[in-house]
């Protein structure tokens, strides 16, 4: 299945891909993927593991030479303008990329440091990054007494310290419990608000892509879909109201006549697909002569919309094993046994 | 400041800091050759005692052990690479607009920073093993202690930016640079031994860095008749010509040079 562009290209694109693609030996890994993601959107990269969104997010932060294709990050040609292109763009990682041996303060130095930042400057942002991810009390802890929550808050301070347009998250919540995942989000959310940032993400939580503006699909190296999550949710016909009604065969002839629905009727209930079911069924039950017993109202989600276009469920994956257990090696404990 | 200059200087001062934070590190760097020094000193001074030219064993052996340190640590700059990359910090690293130029020569130069690091607690050490030092011989052997420590960081640079684990790392240097430190006359003057080890340790390039060492540390300590000889104690005779200081350095700063633009190049390839 191919995907062709339905959104017009944005004047104001921060990043621009067109038929990006990577092969690893035999292995095509991202297979021509383009898109266009205008200036302070979140933009999401959802599909399984193995997808092909590392990959993609590597090109498009010059580690990784693509194959074929090009892109543009805020102008500037991921291939020629490396350097220009760096400084652009903030970045965390799927794993962790922290000194866990210095500070907190001092990864964040380094970092600002690497990117020249002038003295006066780089002390007030520290500050204020560190303040506003609630890490300030802790700046001067080594990383490795972190928790992991923490360690992704201070990877994402560090990723916005030099003021990037765009800011890369590749599964910035992976491995983190619920709880934390919402709090990360709060954060990112939040300083995408204050700083007028352009977010890109990869992820394989679909609760997560509901924070998107837009979404991209990817399986296999292609994109599958692109556009608003509610669009994607649409495209399958809408939502599913099911009805439970005194008198069944009326509501299906009222609901034909009066709302052009074509319904299911199983006993007394009946079922029917409709765009933004939130706001028919109110209207619906306001003028409905035969008597309502109860209402559901089911929104699919984008695991349905994934389900729909690849013929898998997303979440049929597992993680791959070498990354789990990569995982686990790379834990504190592990890693001081390796040294 | 251009982004390879201050790629240079930000790595170098991170490696220093890293070098101090990391108590373990810190220990092994500056207990590794004191151990050296003081176990084989005294295990071995009574059994060899004076070396045939009338130059006191412990005397001989003090400044090898000062080089092997200096090749060691330069030489597990390269490690720090791989360590680096498999605790993911060499992405940060990488992606920021620092060149590729600039993280080589930041590696090198934090390790000749340490090295001289190393090298200064040796010499504090030297009226132990009845070495006398002057403020001379001390500024003579920096310079040479910083050309030794370029040199070999290269080729620990040049390995480490093909390794992905420090097991693989950690296997070549023991198959590589133990041998090649213990051929390059740390413990016995490469001028007088079997003919097939004296082929190999003249043309390993440690030689010439262990000899140009000595001969600043030795300067006023050896007799005149051990450089005339035909087997001298110091000096590497190569086709009857008896190297000088210089050109023990040149040897080894020449070589240096070419592993530390082999090294650069090796990383400019990884995007």
């Amino acid at each position: 299945m191919s995907y062709e562009p339905k959104t017009p290209l944005s004047p104001a694109s921060v990043i621009t891909a067109a038929g990006l693609a990577r092969n690893f030996g035999h292995t095509r890994a991202v297979r021509g993927v383009s898109f266009d993601v205008a200036e302070g959107e979140v933009f999401g990269f959802i599909g399984p593991n193995g997808a092909g969104k590392t990959t993609t997010i590597s090109m498009l932060c010059t580690l990784l030479a693509p194959s074929a294709g090009e892109a543009t990050i805020a102008g500037y040609d991921i291939a020629v303008n490396r350097s220009e292109v760096r400084r652009s763009i903030g970045l965390v990682f799927q794993d962790p990329t922290l000194d866990e041996y210095l500070s907190a303060i001092q990864n964040l130095r380094f970092h600002a440091y690497a990117y020249g930042m002038p003295k006066r400057v780089r002390e007030e942002r520290i500050r204020e990054l560190m303040t506003l991810m609630e890490l300030w009390d802790r700046r001067d802890s080594a990383v490795r007494a972190y928790s992991g929550g923490m360690k992704r808050r201070l990877e994402i301070a560090r990723g916005l310290l030099h003021h990037p347009r765009i800011l890369f998250l590749d599964e910035p919540t992976l491995g983190l419990d619920p709880q934390t995942r919402h709090r990360i989000w709060e954060y990112v959310l939040d300083l995408q608000q204050r700083e007028t940032l352009t977010i890109f993400l990869t992820t394989h939580y679909m609760d997560e892509a509901e924070n998107c503006d837009r979404i991209a699909i990817i399986d296999e190296g292609r994109i599958v879909a692109l556009d608003r999550p509610e669009m994607l949710k649409d495209s399958l016909g809408g939502d599913v109201v099911t009805l439970r009604v005194e008198d069944g065969e009326a509501a299906v002839a009222e609901l034909l006549t009066r709302h052009k629905l074509s319904s299911a009727l199983e006993g007394d209930v009946v079922s029917f697909s409709v765009p933004q079911a939130d706001e028919f069924v109110p209207e619906l039950i306001r003028g409905f002569s035969s008597k309502i017993l109860s209402v559901t109202i089911q929104r699919p989600t984008l695991d349905d919309v994934f389900l729909s276009l690849t013929g898998r469920s997303i979440r049929d994956e597992s993680p791959d094993p070498k990354q789990q257990l990569r995982r686990f090696v790379n834990t504190p404990g592990m890693r001081a046994q390796t040294r | 400041m251009s982004d390879s200059l201050r790629g240079t200087w930000v790595i170098a001062y991170r490696e220093l800091l890293r070098f101090i934070r990391e108590r373990s590190r810190l220990a092994s760097a500056l207990g590794m050759p004191i151990i050296f020094l003081i176990v084989f000193s005294e295990g071995l001074k009574r059994q060899i005692g004076v070396l045939a030219m009338g130059v006191d064993f412990v005397k001989f052996m003090y400044p090898g052990i000062i080089a092997m340190s200096v090749f060691i640590n330069a030489v597990f700059s390269g490690l720090s690479v791989v360590w680096d990359r498999e605790i993911g910090f060499l992405k940060e690293v990488l992606v920021s607009p620092l060149t590729r130029t600039g993280v080589v020569l930041g590696k090198a130069i934090g390790a000749s920073a340490i090295g001289l690091i190393q090298t200064l607690v040796m010499l504090a050490l030297a009226p132990i093993f009845d070495v006398s030092l002057s403020l001379k011989i001390v500024l003579e052997l920096i310079p040479i202690v910083i050309v030794l420590s370029l040199a070999m960081a290269g080729f620990g640079l040049l390995i480490g930016s093909r390794m992905r684990s420090q097991q693989g790392f950690q296997v070549l240097v023991q198959m590589v640079v133990f041998p090649l430190t213990f051929l390059a006359g740390v413990f016995f003057p490469v001028n007088d031994v079997p003919r097939w080890m004296e082929i190999i340790s003249k043309l390993n390039p440690l030689t010439y860095g262990v000899d140009a060492i000595r001969r600043i540390c030795l300067a006023g300590e050896v007799p005149r008749g051990a450089l005339a000889s035909s087997h001298p104690i110091i000096g590497v005779t190569v086709f009857g010509h008896t190297t000088t200081t210089i050109e023990d350095v040149a040897v080894v700063g020449l070589l240096g040079a070419a592993l530390l633009v082999a090294a650069i190049f090796s990383f400019n390839r990884q995007v």
